[in-house]
């Protein structure tokens, strides 16, 4: 195996796409869950998965982690297929579904992104406790590393989760809810934080219910239902009729002021 | 000053004098490091039931053992450990909850070990201490199978902890971080399933479960890391294995039972007592 410094690394990775996804076609035993799925993210995108409950986000994104072996189709991470690319992607998952009463401090739940570099019965040393650090850091957390994850507020808790994604130093995000039950600061805070991301050339994208967010906020989105209803700008995408489309009802679409609010009608 | 000393220690040291006193309080304080640590992930996953679970289930390979004239603690080792697998199994695959699983898979070993059972005729002293345990019964060969464990368990968590921690707190992770969770998760029950069949030994099938219980929930309520939970839960479970069979040979009351009721006290004590969470000290001025 070849030693690349992160410079070669970055030249060679400069032109190709964070995520090509062509012809996917991914499910669970006889249920197809995903349907010639079809997009390609530019590095640096701040991509939403927009769509109802069963309709494939979270297939696609066990497929990018390798998790769940495609029927058909391809998946590429920067230039890669998925099985060759693990250390360049991380997951962050939903709040709920962690236990958030497990005696860890919030300093172990990030050192525990380092682990997949690890490997079996090697323990994390220096190097990995100053990732844990720097990562820390990057989400504004620093001062919290000793306390028990317990006494996090909500976007806290979305942030150490973060810094747990973010401690592998991964070139692709994905984030499942990101934005969910968070008030307008820690939302607003949480936003800044992807742009800070995204602007060192790390590719985010979160599935999130919270669509008024993603028309005002997000770069791209990829309005999904099985198969691609839309992809690209939410100015394009997240329109009245491919809103309905996507998920089989209709949506309260509002434009105030050239600001877009979208509810589940 | 001689006196003094004596008096004091004589109560300690004169049960040494019987080796078989000797030989009780190694096992006890061996079983008891061991169940505290596999039982520091039992309490934390919610598995408690679990422990319950394979010994019972361990009690039907005892006495399949006992009725074909074999080795009562290998009989209890294969089905204890064929049911933890079992479970785990049924629990992955069957797509119903691990506390449905445990409750199948319990229920029918158990019920298969009574039918067995109806089948002996004159229980024996052997059986007897299975079901109720007999540390002062341990022997020289009982001694080196504990003492196997003890090296076994503390290796496996001591070479795995990042692993078995990972996994215990967010197995969805821990497996697209590479981490082989289902594989941790069988060996976990089956070193869960030899850690119960060594309690069996000292306190019998019914007190196992407080044994692998208690102490990592007594912790629990002092300290708040994993690690530091086990390593009280270790200390807790060595003070009260000794003070209990201490008791019991003053008292000359059965030695499981005075050990498991050392230990409730200790939780008692600690649910009361702890400085956050405890029932008197909380919200009391100066507790922090």
């Amino acid at each position: 195996m070849s030693v690349s410094s992160p410079v070669q690394e970055h030249a060679a990775i400069a032109g190709v796409a964070a995520l090509e996804v062509t012809g996917l076609s991914a499910g669970y035993r006889q249920t197809a869950a995903l349907q010639d799925v079809s997009f390609s993210v530019p590095r640096g995108s701040l991509l939403a998965v927009v769509g109802p409950n069963g309709a494939g986000k979270s297939t696609l994104f066990k497929v990018i982690l390798g998790l769940l072996t495609p029927w058909k189709g391809s998946v590429h991470v920067l230039g890669r297929p998925v099985r060759d690319a693990r250390r360049l992607v991380a997951y962050m998952p939903q709040v709920e579904l962690v236990d958030w009463s497990f005696p860890v401090t919030v300093f172990d739940v990030v050192m525990m992104g380092s682990y997949s570099h690890l490997g079996l019965f090697r323990r994390p040393g220096k190097a990995e406790r100053e990732a844990a650090r720097r990562a820390l850091e990057t989400v504004r957390l620093a001062d919290m590393a000793e306390r028990q994850i317990g006494e996090l507020s909500g976007g806290q808790q979305r942030r150490a989760l973060l810094a747990r994604a973010l401690t592998s130093d991964p070139q692709v995000l994905l984030l499942d809810e990101p934005m969910t039950g968070l008030d307008a600061t820690a939302q607003h805070d949480m936003i800044r934080l992807f742009h800070q991301l995204t602007s060192e050339g790390r590719t985010i994208i979160a599935a999130t219910h919270d669509l008024s967010c993603v028309a005002a906020e997000f770069k791209l989105a990829l309005l999904l239902n099985r198969r691609v209803v839309a992809f690209g700008p939410p100015r394009e995408t997240m329109t009245q009729a491919m809103l309905n489309e996507t998920f089989q009802r209709h949506m309260l679409w509002v434009n105030v002021d050239g600001r877009i609010f979208i509810v589940h009608g | 000053m001689g006196d003094t000393l004596a008096f004091l220690f004589n109560p300690l040291l004169e049960p040494l004098a019987f080796p078989f006193m000797q030989r009780g309080l190694l096992a006890v304080a061996l079983v008891g490091v061991v169940c505290a640590v596999i039982g520091t992930f039992v309490v934390m996953k919610g598995l408690a039931f679990v422990g319950d679970a394979l010994a019972h289930c361990a009690f039907t390979g005892a006495a399949t053992a006992f009725l074909l004239g074999g080795n009562v603690y290998l009989g209890a080792a294969t089905t204890g450990v064929l049911s933890a697998v079992a479970i785990t199994w049924v629990g992955r695959s069957a797509r119903v909850s691990l506390d449905t699983a445990i409750g199948i898979i319990f229920a029918g070993v158990f019920a298969l070990g009574l039918l067995i059972m109806s089948r002996v005729r004159n229980y024996t002293v052997d059986l007897f201490a299975f079901v109720f345990g007999n540390v002062l019964g341990v022997g020289p060969d009982d001694l080196i199978a504990i003492a196997v464990m003890v090296v076994v368990v503390l290796l496996f968590v001591l070479l795995l902890y990042k692993e078995l921690l990972f996994t215990a707190y967010d197995p969805t992770m821990a497996a697209a971080s590479g981490v082989p969770v289902v594989l941790l998760q069988y060996l976990l029950m089956v070193v869960l399933g030899l850690t119960t069949i060594v309690t069996l030994r000292s306190v019998g099938v019914v007190m196992a479960v407080a044994m692998l219980v208690t102490p990592a929930a007594t912790a629990s309520l002092l300290v708040h890391r994993f690690h530091h939970i086990m390593l009280v839960a270790v200390a807790v479970a060595l003070v009260c294995t000794v003070t209990g069979l201490y008791l019991s040979f003053y008292l000359a009351v059965a030695s499981g039972a005075a050990i498991v009721l050392v230990t409730t006290l200790a939780f008692l004590l600690a649910l009361a007592f702890s400085p956050r969470r405890g029932l008197l000290t909380r919200g009391r001025p100066g507790a922090a």
